[in-house]
């Protein structure tokens, strides 16, 4: 299972900060998660960037067990 | 990245050197009210320091080639709780002259405001409530 990072208003939604996610893919990971926290969760999700090991992935990407998906949602820096 | 209080003045001595003639400093500090929330008394920021140092370092990287010539440039950023009037961000650019200096600068503080991912929670009386002026997470070199 990939892990799972989810911060500020995404860690809110979803009600916590860390979990683990099958896959295959990105895609299909985060459904799962929708499933697994709900409605404001998919809110969130819809107008957040997702990044793979640090760095932006596409929805058809693989992901393993060894790989980390962050949730990003819009930024308030500074 | 820290939670500890940041040190304007080390910043300052440190960026200080006998080729560069302007030093900018920024600083964003916490201010009373916001757009959403009068009464503030504090901001909290949620982060992955990993992932932010990662922009952060991208950010100081993309001012070095826009300005070869600087001679300094840092940008520290608290995380945690952060009180009324204290600096949440403080960024130091030194150059030969002041132009690049300003522009970088702003330069700096404008870009990590829409590429770095991190996320202010404003303290109010009465509750708190992540702010409402959040951007999509953008690009280093967009800007």
């Amino acid at each position: 299972m990939a892990r799972l990072l989810l911060l500020g208003p995404a860690r809110d939604a979803a009600g916590l900060r860390h979990d683990e996610v099958d896959g295959p893919t990105l895609d299909v990971a985060l459904a799962r998660a929708v499933e697994r926290y709900g409605e404001e969760f998919a809110r969130v999700l819809a107008i957040s960037h997702v990044w793979v090991n640090g760095e932006a992935a596409r929805a058809d990407a693989p992901v393993t067990e060894t790989d980390e998906i962050a949730v990003l949602p819009p930024v308030s820096g500074g | 990245m820290s939670p500890a209080t940041l040190a304007l003045d080390e910043l300052l001595t440190w960026a200080t050197r006998p080729d560069c003639g302007a030093v900018v400093t920024f600083s964003g500090v916490v201010r009373d009210s916001s757009s959403a929330h009068g009464n503030v008394h504090a901001l909290e920021y949620d982060t992955s320091e990993e992932l932010a140092e990662q922009r952060l370092h991208l950010i100081v990287d993309e001012a070095w080639r826009r300005w070869p010539d600087l001679g300094a440039v840092a940008v520290h950023h608290r995380t945690g709780l952060v009180a009324l009037s204290e600096a949440t961000v403080v960024v130091v650019v030194a150059s030969p002259h002041r132009d690049e200096a300003f522009a970088a600068a702003k330069y700096c503080i404008d870009t990590l405001k829409v590429s770095v991912p991190m996320w202010k929670r404003e303290h109010f009386l009465g509750g708190s409530a992540w702010s409402s002026e959040a951007v999509p997470l953008g690009d280093v070199v967009e800007r």
